[in-house]
């Protein structure tokens, strides 16, 4: 029971803002100590544990890149792109960004967007020169509010488009486990399954962009009212 | 691979702003270059000390943009559209290489670690953007690793805290914890109910989610503990549609917690947004609909057989 305490100091981390690594640094340390193991054992864990996921990091080599073309203007250049197009609005962009990142993952190209790759140098800005182009200057909150709401979409669009991909790492995880249950399942029907719930996303999320349209339109009209 | 990261990481912390910048990215390019090296036990007290250097005075940032708004827009309009190359070059080579590196294989195995395929292709894809972009930009040659300090400055630790969830998660599954929320779960439903155990497992599957950052760790504990036992044991229920549903169900616990820091947190740092949980509160209507339509869903199609 005691070894629940690692749960707690998570919440009450999270709850109180306090710096997340420290949180996760000492709720891990008391999850070690509480199940048993000596400190040196559970640092020599945490260590290890650390270590091995290093390949994580590896999306961070794309900020050079990234931030050299920024220099250059991209995220300038996203903008006058989305102006030149007609019809764009924050929703649509954002709509069309989602059905495509949907379809790429149901395929198994899982790879083809990402925070760091896509969001902040492509799809925010396009999002927020929509906005711009329609409404003129953004107060800085409305900014923030359409950049959260491009990166939910890479989120929502990709959990809920991989599992229809075969060879995805949920699925084979799903298969290996119940193997090892004596339940024998075929991935092809997994996948299968997992359309329906794919479908909801979209339908319930896109709503919500295009209630977004309809809410940047309530708040900012009035600004490009003659005075 | 990793010594590519931490060259990158190393050359960055030449040009600190603070002590404790230089420190904590220091510390974090030493795991990289010589990680593999080090006992389980130094690389324990390395995390430590950059935690508590993240922690006891914070890290700074430098000069927040390097250009004005008004150089970066005339560069724009120089280069137009051809600034999309390098960038776009990223997802394309990344999908070419996972693609081509399962097919290539030499004396019948495969060139490439099978399940690196996708990291790998990402590395090659950044390094050949990077080669396209100092090419066709001609910026001076430490510009890509200053700008790469910039970005990584404002991100911060958050970098970090994806490794630090996985050390977490490792610390858990060694104590046991998902045992013992099992255990706690099967005394206290109503076990009669197939449609409380469909939600109790739905449900459990985001919370626990939600508690352990992803997922994939919560599966084995809720399926072992509720879904097998209850679901499919008890009630006949069909196997495939409890579990595809089921991990979706956790998915949505995934949206609304800051422990999936790489999907809700990480972006919030890249975007330079001044609330850590904005990408959080703007998916948990979503998020919530979506566990609704998911124990719905599951309760309609689970008990066809």
């Amino acid at each position: 029971m005691l070894t629940l305490i690692g749960i707690v100091i998570v919440v009450i981390g999270f709850v109180l803002r306090i710096n997340p690594l420290l949180v996760v640094t000492v709720a891990g340390l008391a999850t070690g100590i509480a199940s048993g193991l000596g400190p040196l054992a559970v640092v020599a864990a945490f260590g290890k544990a650390f270590i091995t996921s290093r390949y994580v990091a590896i999306v961070w080599l794309v900020l050079p890149v990234i931030g050299l073309l920024e220099h250059a203007g991209l995220k300038e250049r996203a903008r006058a792109v989305v102006a030149g197009l007609r019809g764009a609005t924050t929703s649509r962009i954002l709509l069309a960004y989602f059905a495509i990142r949907q379809i790429t993952a149901a395929l198994g190209l899982t790879s083809l967007g990402g925070h760091a790759q896509m969001v902040r140098p492509l799809i925010a800005p396009m999002a927020e020169g929509a906005a711009e182009n329609q409404y003129g200057e953004l107060p800085e909150p409305t900014r923030y509010r359409i950049r959260a709401h491009a990166a939910a979409v890479d989120n929502i669009a990709l959990f809920f488009g991989e599992d229809i991909f075969i060879a995805i790492g949920s699925i084979l995880l799903i298969k290996g486990f119940l193997d090892q249950n004596g339940i024998h399942v075929e991935p092809t029907q997994l996948a299968i399954w997992a359309i329906p719930t794919a479908i909801c996303a979209f339908v319930i999320h896109c709503t919500r962009l295009l209630l977004l349209d309809r809410r940047l339109r309530a708040e900012l009209e009035h600004n490009s009212e003659p005075a | 691979m990793m010594a590519g990261v931490s060259i990158v990481n190393w050359r960055d912390r030449s040009n600190p702003r603070r002590l404790n910048n230089t420190a904590f990215w220091g510390i974090y390019a030493v795991t990289f270059l010589v990680g593999s090296h080090l006992p389980d036990l130094a690389n324990g007290f390395l995390v430590i000390a950059m935690v508590v250097v993240a922690s006891v005075r914070g890290l700074g940032q430098g000069k927040q943009e390097s250009a004005t708004r008004e150089e970066r827009e005339a560069s724009a309009r120089r280069w137009g559209n051809k600034l999309f190359i390098p960038a776009l070059a990223i997802p394309f080579i990344t999908v070419l290489g996972t693609v081509l590196f399962k097919k290539i294989t030499i004396d019948g195995t495969p060139v490439v670690d099978l399940k690196q395929v996708t990291v790998i292709s990402l590395a090659i894809a950044t390094l050949v953007a990077l080669a396209t972009g100092m090419v066709m930009l001609r910026p001076p040659l430490f510009a890509p690793i200053r700008e790469a300090r910039r970005l990584l400055d404002a991100v911060g630790w958050a970098a970090v805290l994806p490794q630090m969830l996985a050390a977490l998660g490792a610390l858990f599954a060694i104590a046991g914890v998902g045992n013992v929320v099992s255990g706690l779960a099967q005394r206290w439903i109503p076990l009669d109910n197939p449609f409380v155990v469909v939600t109790t497992y739905a449900v459990g599957m985001a919370a626990f989610t939600m508690i352990m950052g992803n997922a994939f760790a919560a599966f084995p504990v809720m399926t072992a503990g509720i879904g097998l036992p209850l679901i499919v044991q008890k009630f006949g229920g069909d196997p495939t549609v409890m579990a595809a549903i089921g991990m979706l169900s956790g998915f949505c616990g995934t949206l609304m917690t800051p422990m999936a820091a790489n999907f809700n947190i990480v972006p919030t740092a890249l975007l330079e947004l001044p609330d850590e949980n904005a990408v959080i509160k703007v998916q948990i209507p979503t998020a919530l609909l979506l566990l609704g339509a998911n124990i719905l869903l599951m309760n309609f199609l689970v008990f066809r057989r």
